[in-house]
């Protein structure tokens, strides 16, 4: 804990991403973009972490002032390709006769879809001035968030509280797939999908449920844990260790769970500020092949020992974005403070 | 720039401020002690000097700075004994013959006296040994032992108070409140806190030219010494542009009980009153609104109505952010509030076509008005197109058709045609009779829900029991009374032909299928 920096920096972030390595090389991650929100020039800027044993934060050169940021949201920042590419989707987003706010952008090189509060899904390609293609009407509530299941196929989430998977080798606008929980029609904000396993997915609502789901199966999700107090406004799987996830939430808590099977450690051992959960239901799949179950889908719930371990020293204002990379985690917050973190256990 | 100058001048004068206040009403130091504090005021305010004596030591030959001499007598001036004697002992060691000299000014300088707060010494041993020090003083310089050295006389009369050397020192000084603290230092060490606005007062008069009036800052520092604490606040009031400060200091003097209630005309107390212009201020800010929040938590008499009214006018641009603004009311349990935000961000939804952001507004509201609302959109497009329009939201709309009567009418009505669609005659015929007995139907839709009964009737099977077809022809009588009596009088006559064809169609078919329904259920299987 004691490793955590926080850096004041006058602007609300929404929107907060590492800078991807390279895989081959061990260094760690050191460069950070942010997106501001609720300002009246908004700015998408880019921050480096020194190498010192306690990271002083330099502001090293801003980025792009005022990408039409009132409507924040960037997602995955692909690297120095995208920044090198500087290219403008005007009014990819709108209504009958007004813009809307984009509310989500994933990218899967050279790809990019991105969603809005239209309710449409659009596909872009780097090197393409124009749209690519658009699914009108995908939805008749706001989609919050999408992410890529495979290299043509994403999934998107939205305020009915509906996953729908989309496939852009079939045309039409129809959804491949729906899926949603029963009961309450709780929006969902976000989505993440497991690194190795293409079909397990994380989403997080407005209710602070954390879901995993399995789009295999039809309908329901996986598991559903009671993770926040209010909104969770984003999810991560850690890339390269997939036993963890990061969830930031309204309610200002950074959670890291940690998915630990057969672990000889008892929680009291284990350091940190541990919450255990308090309800988790585990719904095994009917006639599922558990064979090539991963551990966030474990059926026996004696066994699967699921840890969630606050990862800000305090309650602070709402944490709107965070992720994870390597060893160093980073997340934004209203309180307009950028929170660095670069011994994770992982 | 200039604006930034004047903004690093306002925030250094209001450091000043507060640090005086904590030294005077928070610390309340007594005497003895209060010199100290005073001095570490000064000390903290006056840092310049620390960079002079940085430059002058790493220079060549410090001694034969320019700037040496300033060094040593700020030192002096602001009582920091030992540094300046470590300064003298290097031109000590470059003038031999001067030795006794400054070993004298040595002696004078560290012998000092210093009260120390809870010590062995009372204030009365203080006062002997501190008299005495200041006759050692002034032997010295009636001796003339320093008289060839004019900077050690200078700085011996310094020591022993010498009001004219003092004023003498303006430049040095550069503010009256230094002048008085140097002066309370070498006149009078254990000042109380009573007496500190006679000095103060006359500081203020000698240092300062007569002719000019006192700053805005000098007013409130000399309301600060008489300890006025109402002053103080009023003062910093007029001359700040904000009620920043103010806001802050009145709550932690608040805190320390140092406010004595009195209730205002408005706002209940001062503090509660400071605060909520301050955070009513805040919330006009486009992005630092949500601190005013926490500000509006902290004031147990208004604070919720001020927030109450205060975040609806919140501009919502997204829904990210309304999303926000309501969760900030429904922890606080505003649901007034949280109905019309809901309502303001449904509205602006149903005006941009998007029925499921509306829907879901509503549901998270709760308002049945609105989803009624919805819902006869929804079927008007039916009407009109004859299509429904965005199946997967009506389609799962899960537990929330129970919100509003027309919905459930509107998802019924869907699984109705999913039926059909299915080919399940018996269930839809059962789903359609039921929408209309249980009253579920709206009366201005149930034409158009026998119309589609006709192809049910029409089918060679028969699917309506006897005692449904009655039901029907039931339904049939009141729907063409209600038409009759309806509010829908002035309509085309061409309407009417079709409407009375459909009756037409609809009373044959019911006739039909009433008799094949007879004699299938009279009919005994053999």
């Amino acid at each position: 804990m004691e490793c955590i920096n926080a850096k004041f920096v006058s602007q609300k972030i929404s929107k907060i991403r590492w800078r991807p390595v390279s895989s081959s090389t061990l260094q760690q991650p050191d460069i950070f973009a942010t997106g501001s929100w609720d300002n009246e020039d908004n700015k998408v800027s880019l921050w480096s972490v020194g190498e010192h044993g306690f990271s002083k934060m330099d502001d090293d050169f801003e980025g792009d002032p005022q990408l039409l940021c009132e409507y924040q949201h960037n997602g995955d920042v692909l690297g120095l390709q995208t920044l090198s590419v500087a290219q403008h989707w005007d009014r990819a987003h709108h209504y009958p006769c007004d813009s809307a706010p984009c509310t989500g952008v994933v990218c899967n090189s050279p790809e990019i879809v991105t969603v809005g509060e239209d309710g449409r899904v659009i596909l872009f390609r780097v090197d393409h001035k124009g749209i690519l293609r658009t699914i009108d009407n995908a939805d008749s509530s706001t989609i919050h968030a999408v992410t890529f299941l495979r290299t043509t196929e994403v999934l998107t989430v939205n305020s009915f509280g509906q996953l729908k998977l989309w496939d852009f080798r079939q045309q039409g606008n129809e959804p491949a797939q729906i899926l949603s929980l029963s009961g309450d029609r709780v929006p969902l904000h976000c989505v993440d999908r497991h690194p190795n396993q293409q079909h397990i997915v994380a989403t997080g609502g407005q209710d602070g449920m954390l879901c995993i789901w399995d789009v295999r199966q039809d309908s329901m999700p996986f598991s559903l844990m009671k993770a926040h107090s209010a909104e969770m406004w984003e999810v991560h799987f850690h890339p390269s260790n997939p036993d963890h996830l990061f969830t930031c939430s309204e309610d200002g808590s950074l959670l890291h769970w940690e998915n630990s099977t057969n672990s000889d450690t008892p929680s009291f051992l284990q350091g940190g500020r541990n919450t255990s959960i308090m309800s988790r239901s585990t719904v095994v799949p009917v006639g599922g092949n558990q064979s090539l179950t991963s551990s966030w889908l474990g059926g026996d719930s004696s066994k699967v020992h699921l840890e969630a371990t606050h990862m800000l020293p305090t309650q602070t204002l709402p944490v709107n974005s965070l992720d994870v990379l390597g060893q160093c985690l980073v997340c934004g917050t209203d309180g307009e403070a950028i929170y660095v973190n670069k011994r994770v256990p992982v | 720039m200039e604006e930034l100058q004047q903004a690093v001048s306002i925030l250094l004068a209001v450091e000043l401020i507060w640090n005086l206040c904590e030294v005077l009403f928070i610390e309340a130091a007594p005497a003895g002690a209060l010199l100290r504090h005073l001095l570490d005021w000064v000390r903290l305010h006056k840092a310049d000097v620390d960079e002079k004596a940085q430059e002058v030591l790493q220079s060549e030959s410090p001694v034969q700075h320019q700037a040496y001499w300033d060094v040593v007598l700020c030192y002096v001036l602001q009582g920091r004994m030992e540094e300046a004697a470590q300064m003298l002992m290097k031109q000590a060691s470059q003038q031999p013959a001067a030795r006794a000299a400054y070993k004298l000014m040595d002696t004078l300088l560290t012998k000092m006296p210093v009260y120390s707060p809870g010590g062995t010494q009372t204030q009365t041993e203080f006062d002997v040994r501190w008299r005495q020090w200041h006759q050692e003083c002034n032997r010295c310089l009636e001796d003339g032992s320093f008289a060839s050295y004019s900077q050690l006389e200078l700085i011996c009369r310094i020591l022993v108070g010498d009001e004219d050397t003092l004023l003498a020192q303006r430049e040095r000084l550069s503010t009256w409140y230094h002048f008085l603290v140097t002066r309370l230092l070498y006149c009078h060490p254990i000042v109380k806190p009573t007496e500190l606005h006679y000095y103060a007062q006359a500081s203020m008069d000698m240092f300062l030219d007569a002719r000019s009036g006192p700053e805005p800052l000098d007013s409130i520092l000399l309301a600060a010494f008489e300890f006025d604490i109402h002053q103080v606040i009023k003062d910093c009031s007029i001359a700040l542009n904000n009620w920043w400060f103010v806001a802050h200091l009145t709550d932690l003097l608040d805190h320390c009980k140092l406010l004595q209630s009195h209730n205002l005309h408005f706002g209940s107390n001062l503090r509660e009153f400071l605060l909520l212009e301050y955070a009513s201020g805040l919330f006009t800010h486009h992005s630092l609104w949500q601190l005013a929040v926490d500000y509006f938590d902290h004031c147990p008499e208004f604070g919720r109505v001020y927030l109450e009214l205060q975040i609806e006018r919140v501009p919502l641009d997204t829904e990210h952010k309304a999303v926000k603004v309501l969760r900030i009311c429904e922890q606080r349990q505003m649901a007034e509030q949280v109905r019309s935000i809901c309502k303001i961000m449904a509205k602006k939804a149903l005006r941009n076509s998007r029925l499921g952001s509306a829907l879901s507004w509503s549901i998270r509201a709760k308002d049945a008005a609105f989803a009624t609302l919805i819902s006869e959109r929804f079927l008007q497009e039916y009407c009109s197109h004859g299509t429904f329009s965005d199946l997967d939201l009506i389609d799962n709309l899960g537990s929330a058709m129970l919100l509003s009567d027309r919905l459930t009418f509107l998802g019924k009505y869907r699984e109705f045609h999913k039926l059909y669609g299915e080919k399940r005659f018996a269930e839809g015929a059962r789903l359609l009779l039921s929408l209309m007995t249980a009253k579920i139907a709206p009366r201005n839709f149930w034409m158009t829900l026998l119309t589609d009964a006709l192809p049910l009737l029409e089918q060679k099977q028969v699917i309506f029991s006897a005692e449904q077809t009655y039901e029907l022809m039931r339904c049939l009588e009141e729907a063409g009374r209600w038409d009759l009596n309806g509010p829908s009088c002035s309509r085309i006559l061409q309407e009417d032909d079709i409407e009375a064809t459909k009756v037409e169609l609809l009373r044959l078919a019911l006739a039909r299928n009433l008799a094949l329904a007879i004699v299938k259920e009279g009919t005994i299987e053999v």
